[in-house]
């Protein structure tokens, strides 16, 4: 056990992209946690997808040895993903923590989701440590963004640290700062055993592995525990702290960050957010909890070849077993046959499952338009939610429609406000405030429907800034709103996985997009195949595709006729890839083609 | 639009699933097309040691119980070669396999070859069926094609061989890009004008490997098949009008001039095939030569088989086979264990809805000849089966 005095503990607030990882690198090659040799770049993200895309997603932890200026100290870093879909993450990971650095791209300035996570370490009670990054870019505006990183914080730019995570300029003296500014632990090893699970992870030999931060008392080896929202009574078989290696410990103290495994294989049993306290001398009240993730995005998946249902059901499975955020049902479309229809806590969460499930799991999907959740009158009193276009109850049975709002932060450079103003009118939002971060940078707040986010809108925004801008958004209630499902109908049948609920003004220019869209994909059949979109009985865009006339491959020439028919046969596996909606060959990319559709 | 599918016309095409037919090959040609993806070379360096090749490959082969009722010299260009040895080769068929009394035997040849001089020579050898690449009465669809011969000689070398052969071919080629359809119905009319006895039109296809397909792959214009289509028709359309017969999806005869070679083949009956490339149907199976001349000639020499792959269809198999062949003939084919499992399935049922397939009786039918591999694709998807 560690003397509370000598221990920091902090996380690492940052934009993708902006060191995060590579200042990590440096921190654990400064106090000997790894040796150059063994320096993977960017050690801390252990998923392929994480390392790829240069971004975080699940909270890792590491203790480092750290030799100071002022004497030995235990500094346990507590990594955190950057990206505004993993909000819920962050505030587990800062809730082990008593300080975090902000860590800003000297040449990038702040962006909103960096923002967004630094009020919540401050209304969290971290103390804040500002760095400037990437001091070794010929970009490097340090003067401009520490004034910008002390508005913010309301501090002094002289404050400000600067590092280059790259070349390890600074980072000696960053880790003293640590020491220096960033509070001790507090908590008594003689109080009861009250440990905070931050995290938690699926281990194929070692079942769940939890992360732990002891707030109090002492949790060591062999110990008889209970976890108290959820009443799990356990052994603690293995106490232990990462190094980053996981080495166990015969005891973890107040203030000390490590794992804990239990006999607990089923990673439903364990609550991210629960205190860990023991049997026998119970803590009187848990530690505040964290909210339970809430899905706010959903998507049909489904998988190209029925088949597969079974499989899909197993990934998404052990998916969860590390995510507790996903979500899923069973849902039958008719077009589409068995899926699921998953909830995700945001467009990058939906994407990075999708990926995982096809490339982890070798499955080929087809991913339904995103949806969110409304909540629907009903005509005779009561309410539902509704995560499906599907199941919106027809307009004689339902009173008013709700639709959830989103409370949007988007940082950009003050030259492109106009346009982005622009952008956010075209998608019903409602502006809040309007705050100048430094000149040349604003920050704009928005009420926007949630729906009118999950279509595109990131792109759009990038594209119109030139890639400048940065968004962040929070849940702000649910609002009434004029909405219609959209339906498509191929050959006159309606095609569940191309509806959409759509504010009714945008409605006949969603559909007439759509159709004209659909025509271009979907291949020339043996008969005309209308396309329509419709609002209720009432269509509001068509198209055809016109009837194939002549569909020859290849010649039978000569007495060759292996050729032909292995040719033919050839054509047969491609047509599989083709999902058949009623009589009509639908090639999967359609699926996609719906989250092309944008309302410009 | 007279389509045959009477009763004559299908006994005309179930009894050659009975006959016996050889096809040589010739692979030389003056220059390569640029839509052609046989097995061709340019020039004729190689011809010697190849006739000698064919001769000795035709002496290895073993002769069928019944003699050939049909002998096809097809290419590349057949008449690259001279009479001698043309004639040295139909001699080897002859004497090895037997011919029936009514053996139909024919040739192919390119317009720029023929003029009376040779056409009187090639039926002295023998030949009594011609068939001309004339591919269109247009030069500028011709130059398009990449052709050597120009619209007049077509006319010339056709008027020639129909004084001269007892049944005369034209083949013509429709979708060529920059063809518009008033360039095809004046093709059409002017070969029907000439007095032939069959008339053959294939629409162009961008094949694998060949400067066309370089070409579109480049941004040249493919071939429309909506056109093409139109194209079909207006053929169809015409060669009715002129008393001939559309007995196959390409293929249109006056009486009695059905190509019986063809015939063999969509009957799934029986041939000998001799030549770098050539494919032949013995006993079930399904073999095929070096596609190279070189190689072809070389394994003969010594004294090896020039089979470079073969296949054996399963009784399923075979069974698909059988009808998705027997569909191209307007006759249309009995429907037997496959084609009764097509018209139930799902496949089927959907083509039959959109006018492609018909039933009338025991025998299926293509109504809409350019859909047709709709149709073998459907007969492939079925689930193997007894039969």
């Amino acid at each position: 056990m560690t003397d509370t005095s000598r221990i920091r503990n902090f996380s690492i607030i940052a934009h993708i992209d902006h060191g995060k990882s590579t200042l990590a690198d440096r921190m654990l090659e400064l106090t000997g946690a790894v040796t150059e040799r063994e320096m993977r770049d960017q050690v801390l993200d252990t998923m392929d997808l994480e390392r790829e895309r240069g971004i975080t997603i699940k909270a890792q932890s590491v203790r480092l040895d750290y030799r100071g200026p002022s004497g030995d100290f235990i500094l346990n870093l507590i990594d955190t993903p950057g990206h505004v879909d993993f909000t819920y993450e962050v505030s587990r990971s800062l809730a082990a923590c008593e300080g975090a650095i902000l860590l800003v791209d000297a040449a990038q300035g702040v962006e909103a989701q960096t923002l967004a996570n630094a009020y919540l370490a401050i209304e969290s009670g971290l103390a804040i440590i500002p760095v400037l990054n990437k001091l070794d870019l010929p970009a490097a505006d340090p003067d401009r963004v520490a004034v910008e990183l002390a508005s913010i914080l309301d501090g002094d730019p002289g404050d400000v640290i600067r590092v280059s995570a790259k070349t390890g300029e600074g980072v000696a003296e960053l880790m003293a700062q640590i020491v220096e500014r960033l509070p001790a632990p507090t908590g008594s090893v003689d109080d009861e055993l009250k440990a905070l699970v931050f995290d938690s992870y699926y281990d194929t030999y070692r079942g769940v592995v939890c992360y732990v931060r002891v707030k109090s008392g002492l949790l060591a080896t062999e110990d008889r525990i209970r976890f108290m929202a959820t009443g799990e009574q356990q052994q603690a078989d293995e106490v232990g702290v990462f190094t980053p290696s996981a080495e166990p410990v015969t005891s973890l103290g107040p203030g000390e960050v490590g794992y804990l495994v239990t006999g607990v294989k089923e990673i439903d049993r364990i609550k991210v957010g629960d205190t860990v306290t023991h049997e026998a001398a119970p803590a009187a009240a848990a530690l505040p909890g964290y909210l339970e993730p809430t899905p706010m995005v959903f998507s049909g998946l489904f998988p190209t070849d029925g088949d597969e249902f079974e499989r899909l059901r197993d990934a998404l499975e052990k998916l969860r077993l590390n995510d507790t955020a996903l979500v899923f049902e069973p849902e039958t479309s008719r077009a589409l046959g068995f899926g699921f229809r998953c909830g995700f806590l945001g467009l990058l969460h939906m994407e990075i499952v999708r990926e995982r499930l096809e490339r982890e799991y070798d499955l080929d999907l087809v991913a339904t338009a995103p949806s969110v959740a409304f909540r629907v009158g009903l005509v005779g009193g009561g309410e539902r939610e509704i995560k499906s276009p599907q199941d919106l109850p027809d307009p004689n049975e339902r009173t008013e429609i709700h639709e959830p709002i989103v409370r949007v932060m988007i940082i950009t450079p003050a030259e492109f406000t106009g346009t982005v103003m622009e952008l956010l009118q075209q998608h019903r939002g409602v502006m809040g405030e309007m705050h100048y971060l430094s000149p040349e940078r604003v920050e704009l707040t928005y009420r926007v429907p949630l729906a009118e986010i999950v279509f595109g809108f990131f792109d759009q925004l990038k594209s119109r800034t030139r890639g400048y801008a940065s968004l962040d958004y929070d849940p702000d209630g649910y609002a009434v709103a004029d909405l219609a499902r959209v339906d498509i109908l191929l050959n006159g049948v309606p095609v569940d996985a191309f509806s959409a609920i759509i504010h009714k003004e945008k409605a006949y220019d969603y559909g007439r997009k759509l159709v004209a869209k659909l025509r271009q994909i979907i291949p020339r059949q043996m008969f005309d195949v209308p396309i329509q979109a419709a609002i209720g009985s009432r269509v509001i865009a068509r198209e055809t595709v016109k009837a194939k006339r002549k569909d020859v491959i290849a010649k039978c020439y000569g007495g060759d006729v292996t050729r032909k028919r292995k040719l033919l046969e050839r054509q047969k596996e491609g047509k599989k890839r083709m999902k058949m909606v009623g009589r009509v060959e639908v090639p999967q990319e359609a699926f996609i083609s719906v989250l092309q559709v944008d309302a410009d | 639009m007279p389509t045959d599918g009477g009763v004559a016309a299908v006994a005309l095409a179930e009894s050659a699933a009975t006959k016996v037919a050889a096809y040589v090959h010739v692979p030389f040609c003056r220059r390569i097309c640029p839509y052609c993806d046989f097995a061709v070379v340019a020039g004729t360096d190689l011809a010697d040691r190849y006739v000698s090749a064919i001769c000795a490959e035709i002496q290895r082969a073993e002769p069928f119980d019944d003699p050939l009722a049909a002998i096809a010299f097809g290419g590349g260009t057949p008449t690259a070669l001279g009479p001698r040895a043309l004639e040295q080769m139909l001699a080897a068929i002859e004497s090895r396999f037997g011919v029936a009394s009514d053996v139909e035997i024919s040739i192919e040849a390119n317009p720029e070859d023929l003029n009376p001089s040779t056409a009187r020579e090639l039926t002295a050898v023998g030949f009594g069926r011609i068939s001309l690449g004339v591919q269109s009465f247009d030069d500028d669809v011709l130059s398009a094609l990449g052709r050597v011969h120009t619209a007049d000689q077509a006319w010339e070398a056709v008027g020639a061989a129909r004084d001269t052969f007892a049944s005369v071919n034209i083949d013509l080629i429709f979708g060529t890009p920059g063809e518009q359809l008033r360039s095809w119905e004046s093709s059409v009319i002017t070969a029907l004008e000439s007095g032939i006895d069959h008339l053959s039109t294939y629409s162009l296809t961008v094949e694998r490997g060949t400067g066309l397909s370089r070409a579109v792959l480049a941004g040249a214009p493919a071939p429309d098949p909506d056109l093409q289509a139109e194209q079909w028709l207006r053929a169809a359309d015409l060669a009715g009008g002129a008393g001939m017969v559309r007995y196959e999806t390409s293929n249109y005869a006056r009486a009695g001039h059905a190509v019986v070679y063809n015939l063999v083949t969509w009957a799934q009956g029986e041939y000998a095939a001799f030549g770098n490339g050539a494919h032949d149907h013995r006993d079930g199976l399904r073999s095929w030569n070096v596609r190279r001349v070189d190689r072809y000639i070389e394994r003969i020499e010594q004294g090896d088989s020039a089979k470079s792959g073969s296949e054996r269809l399963g009784p399923w198999e075979r069974e698909v086979e059988r009808v998705m062949l027997g569909l191209r003939r307007a006759a249309g084919v009995r429907a037997g264990a496959a084609g009764q499992r097509l018209v139930t399935s799902e496949g089927g049922v959907a083509l039959r809805d959109a006018g492609i397939l018909e039933v009338a009786g025991d025998r299926l039918r293509i109504a809409r000849p350019l859909l047709g591999d709709g149709v073998s694709r459907a007969l492939l998807a079925l689930a193997p089966g007894d039969c």
